[in-house]
């Protein structure tokens, strides 16, 4: 019960505004097409450099757990899903706008969300100290494969192909390995000036994730903006209750899937939704009401997807994998602050922790509140037109990466990798692998040098890096992450053929 | 024998991981001194193998995921990123942040809004626009967080 102690920072003036700040702004960023909750948090990092590392933590946090929610706004109200994570969504939402539902939609959308949101918080508050401590036994080859799992894992399972997931990886970590060697000082890959000093991380999360959105939307060219925003008629707030109340089901199976779906690395909110969708629907009497603008299917989807938020910050925290690409865009603004996830977080920084913890927790009921006064500004937000959206992102990713350090370096290494990832993702490359391959690089760096100093000096290196229950463990996992996601892909394959044959 | 675009565009790209893991590859294995690349080597040593592999695969044309770039999106999207890599890479530095920003931001709008260019309440609407944005930008970055942009010719 130590996060109890740390409540009361919640809500110091500066805390509380900055959450109210994150939780409202996350909305309307969360509720326009093109802006990603990882895009979102990636730009807000350099505000948070001159603010103190819990601050920090609490506008970022605010910002995922609000972008995710604030999906729901133009999914249901535009047919656009704000994020991946709400595409489940806008299959009832939408059709219960239509039908002139639009606010009961959104307000059992919220009030799911923040059912789904609180139990994934809980779940992060009782689950993380007790595998924090567990981590205590790691030693530098468990990290190393622990670094490594993080990699392969997103980069299998993020990926629509294993190859390309995996290689987004290598080449992420291969990036990781740029400028000059910590042990002995030497320079390595350094082709222009700017690199001297590494590859800055909140540079590259900008461009990798920022610069892409930008160029599609260049791509689009001088397209109108034609999503119509349905009109939201009055509903009362006590009828979303009772809705929520007649649908536990659908409610229980959304939070439990999305807690499950949260604690595995690199599966995320888009698998969440949908599968609670997928499951509610296969245990709901009413299953051929789905589709047809059935509460049912959106309260499953939005708990699903905000309950995930808080576990898959629990791998992050505890083992420094973190659990979706937005959650690696954490790890980020913590290793800013210079504070390691793990032991060192709650030993030696627990008031960082518990406080960034609580946020959440404050933030899921600040969200379900402000969500339902933000969501029709929101909803107009969303047809900002893309010319606008695609400049403004733009000029803020310069400004952002620039601030970091002060450096025009950091600019050109921004633009540089957004562009190259543009291109990339037209080819089937991914961003979440290559981000993970970046951050997990140093760390994997660290325990693979550190370790083959002791397996020098011990056993050598195959027995001190393949030996021990932990070390097989680890790699079984690596080894079946990949092998289940290549299956997959091989199954999803035969199947896409056979509908093509048939169609 | 005859490529398809999309393969095309799938073997350029595979080629251009494959070159990069290669080089990486060259560069971890000779140069010294060698302890510091230990870790490089590791790396790229699944790098280049994965890059040959997806690059083999696309020669075949077996690659399935990927949409490659049409004709269409790539005339929408050049002048756009011409116009952000010359405000990134020399207007910021060039002419100073601010103005280059102001510059950029105002023709990245008049490239791609669709409103007509014909009415004058059109372009007076996007100078309105970039003018709110510039102040924003400044109250957040020169005056909130204090950050110091190159000035050089202009602002």
């Amino acid at each position: 019960m130590e996060f109890l102690l740390y409540f009361g920072d919640v809500f110091t003036p500066i805390n509380f505004g900055l959450l109210l700040i994150g939780t409202i702004g996350g909305l309307i960023l969360g509720a326009t097409p093109g802006l990603s909750p990882t895009m979102a948090v990636a730009l807000l990092i350099p505000f948070t450099f001159q603010l103190e590392a819990a601050q920090g933590l609490i506008l970022l946090g605010a910002a995922y757990t609000s972008t995710v929610a604030g999906g729901a706004v133009s999914a249901i109200l535009l047919k656009i899903p704000g994020a991946p994570a709400n595409i489940a969504t806008t299959l009832d939402g939408h059709t219960m706008a239509q039908k002139g539902e639009g606010a009961k939609a959104l307000q059992i959308s919220f009030l799911a969300s923040a059912v789904g949101g609180v139990f994934g918080v809980l779940l992060l508050i009782f689950l993380t100290p007790v595998l924090a401590k567990w981590a205590l036994a790691f030693g530098p080859s468990h990290l190393f494969w622990l670094a490594i799992l993080g990699v392969t894992v997103i980069g299998s399972l993020d990926s629509k192909s294993v190859v390309k997931g995996l290689l987004s990886g290598c080449i992420g970590l291969w990036l990781a390995t740029i400028g000059f060697d910590d042990i002995m000082g030497a320079q390595r890959f350094i082709f222009h000036p700017s690199l001297g000093g590494g590859i800055n991380i909140i540079a590259a999360l900008i461009g990798l994730f920022a610069i892409p959105q930008v160029i599609t939307m260049f791509a689009k060219g001088r397209a109108n903006a034609d999503a119509e925003v349905l009109e939201v008629q009055k509903h009362p707030i006590s009828g979303a209750f009772s809705e929520l109340g007649r649908n536990k089901r659908a409610l229980g199976i959304g939070t439990m899937v999305g807690s499950i779906i949260g604690l595995i690395p690199g599966v995320g909110g888009q698998i969440a939704g949908l599968v609670a969708y997928d499951q509610s629907k296969k245990f709901s009497p009413d299953h051929d009401k789905f589709g047809t603008g059935h509460p049912e299917g959106v309260i499953a989807a939005e708990s699903a997807n905000n309950a995930m938020v808080g576990p898959s910050l629990v791998p992050l925290l505890t083992l420094s994998i973190p659990g979706s690409p937005t959650a690696a865009v954490l790890l980020g603004g913590l290793l800013i602050h210079g504070i390691f996830p793990g032991t060192d977080l709650f030993d030696n920084h627990p008031d960082v922790a518990w406080t960034f913890i609580n946020s959440m927790l404050v933030g899921q009921i600040l969200m379900c509140i402000f969500g339902l006064y933000v969501a029709g500004m929101a909803a107009r937000v969303a047809q900002v037109p893309q010319s606008i959206m695609a400049a403004i992102v733009l000029g803020l990713a310069v400004f952002g990466s620039y601030s970091v350090q002060s450096s025009m370096g950091d600019v050109y290494v921004m633009a540089s990798l957004g562009v190259m990832m543009y291109f990339l993702e037209r080819f089937g490359f991914s961003a979440a692998p290559l981000v993970l391959g970046l951050i997990l690089g140093p760390i994997a760096e660290a325990n693979f040098i550190q370790g083959s100093m002791i397996a020098n000096a011990t056993d050598g290196l195959t027995p001190y890096f393949f030996g021990g229950t932990l070390n097989l463990f680890l790699i079984a996992v690596v080894v079946a992450s990949i092998l289940y996601s290549a299956w997959m892909e091989l199954r999803t394959r035969r199947y896409t053929s056979k509908e093509e044959i048939i169609g | 024998m005859s490529v398809s675009t999309p393969r095309l565009q799938h073997i350029i790209a595979s080629g251009a991981v494959a070159a990069v893991g290669a080089w990486v590859t060259y560069v971890s294995y000779t140069q010294q001194p060698s302890e510091a690349f230990l870790f490089p080597r590791l790396i790229a040593t699944v790098f280049v193998v994965l890059a040959i592999w997806t690059f083999v695969k696309a020669c075949l044309g077996w690659t399935k995921v990927g949409d490659g770039i049409t004709s269409r999106q790539f005339l929408n999207l050049l002048p756009g990123l011409a116009v952000a890599l010359i405000y990134i890479f020399w207007a910021a530095k060039g002419l100073g942040f601010y103005t280059a920003t102001t510059i950029a931001f105002f023709i990245l709008l008049s490239l791609y809004d669709p409103a007509s260019n014909r009415e004058p309440k059109t372009w007076a609407k996007r100078a309105i626009i970039t003018g709110i944005f510039m102040a924003v930008m400044y109250g957040l970055f020169a005056l909130l967080l204090k950050v110091y942009t190159p000035r050089e010719i202009f602002f």
